[in-house]
């Protein structure tokens, strides 16, 4: 049986299958790697481990990127 | 007779040179196309952005990056929305992994309608960042008492107000800005308040290093126009402080010689 979990991202509650890590879930998101950055639990995970960053149960994602400003 | 080629030297902060003297924000534009298009004209090599939640339910939205390239560019992140320094952190630490680079714009604000700096805060924020490796831009009020212990703890520009952010009021205190600028050891910019070409002429005039405009750009009926305009006038300011006015007098004197009149 497969595992599921639940995320929060950008605030929002979101189910994905288990195991995901950070670049399967930008992947799933849609999102290029190199546009965002990813902080975990407020803890910046750093673009080169991405791939080897896993996702547990209720772990707190924000994803951030560069947006028109003053 | 030779003209001698007059080039501006160009300013550096924290390392990094720069031939214009004029930066410029990307918000408050119609479309990416009329920023992209605005930042050209202005001839700007460091622009400003935010930092902020990628829309989740619209990933493939264009973004910024795509229009005004980092590569071409210095990004200048912001802490724009910040009210502490832990938010501060933690959006540039995010901005540090999303451009991989140090260089930061501060701006802690006080509640509207003014949104004037928040010195306590800023000073804080400014400490935490500053410890954690960031080189910091710091918008901040026109006080030479603060601006100097902004400076003295590392900060590697300073950004006082023209006027309030978005008023396009001009420069409202030039004597103290010149003051300011007489102690700073660092490139100190008008950061906010700039509204039309001779506000950012008056900011160079007075011997600041450079300019950051947004509103006055992006909310003009003609933002590529205005653009080029603050361009010029950036590159006249500044040649006119080099120059050196003329001592102003009370009563006339004539430009033409009185000798040799016929009668």
């Amino acid at each position: 049986m497969q595992k599921s979990l639940t995320l929060i991202l950008n605030g929002e509650s979101r189910h994905f299958d288990a195991p995901v890590t950070v670049a399967g879930l930008l992947a799933n998101l849609g999102l290029e790697t190199r546009k965002v950055a990813v902080e975990r639990n407020e803890e910046i995970v750093p673009r080169s481990t991405y791939t080897v960053t896993s996702l547990a149960d209720g772990d707190s994602l924000e994803i951030v990127y560069f947006i028109g400003g003053g | 007779m030779d003209v001698p080629i007059l080039i501006d030297e160009g300013w550096t902060v924290a390392g990094r040179h720069f031939r214009s003297r004029l930066v410029v924000g990307t918000g408050k534009y119609k479309d990416f196309e009329e920023t992209a298009a605005a930042i050209e004209a202005s001839g700007a090599e460091m622009v400003t952005v935010a930092v902020r939640r990628v829309n989740l339910s619209d990933p493939k939205a264009p973004m910024l990056q795509d229009y005004v390239d980092p590569n071409r560019y210095t990004y200048l992140p912001n802490t724009a929305g910040c009210h502490t320094a832990k938010e501060a952190v933690r959006t540039l630490r995010l901005a540090r992994e999303a451009g991989g680079w140090n260089l930061v714009k501060l701006e802690v604000l006080g509640p509207p309608p003014t949104l004037y700096p928040d010195m306590p805060a800023t000073f804080e924020a400014a400490e935490a960042l500053i410890r954690d490796g960031f080189e910091v831009m710091v918008y901040c009020a026109d006080d030479p008492v603060a601006a100097k212990r902004l400076e003295e703890m590392g900060c590697v520009a300073i950004m006082p107000l023209g006027a309030p952010i978005g008023s396009g009021l001009g420069v409202q205190n030039p004597a103290m800005i010149s003051m300011m600028i007489e102690q700073a050891k660092v490139p100190l910019l008008i950061d906010a308040g700039v509204g039309t070409a001779s506000d950012a002429v008056i900011a160079m005039e007075i011997g600041c290093d450079a300019v950051l405009i947004n509103s006055a750009i992006a909310q003009a009926r003609d933002p590529v126009r205005m653009a080029r305009a603050m361009r010029h006038a950036v590159e006249a300011g500044r040649l006119a402080h080099l120059a050196g006015r003329m001592p102003r007098r009370m009563g006339a004197d004539p430009s033409s010689p009185l000798m040799g009149l016929i009668r």
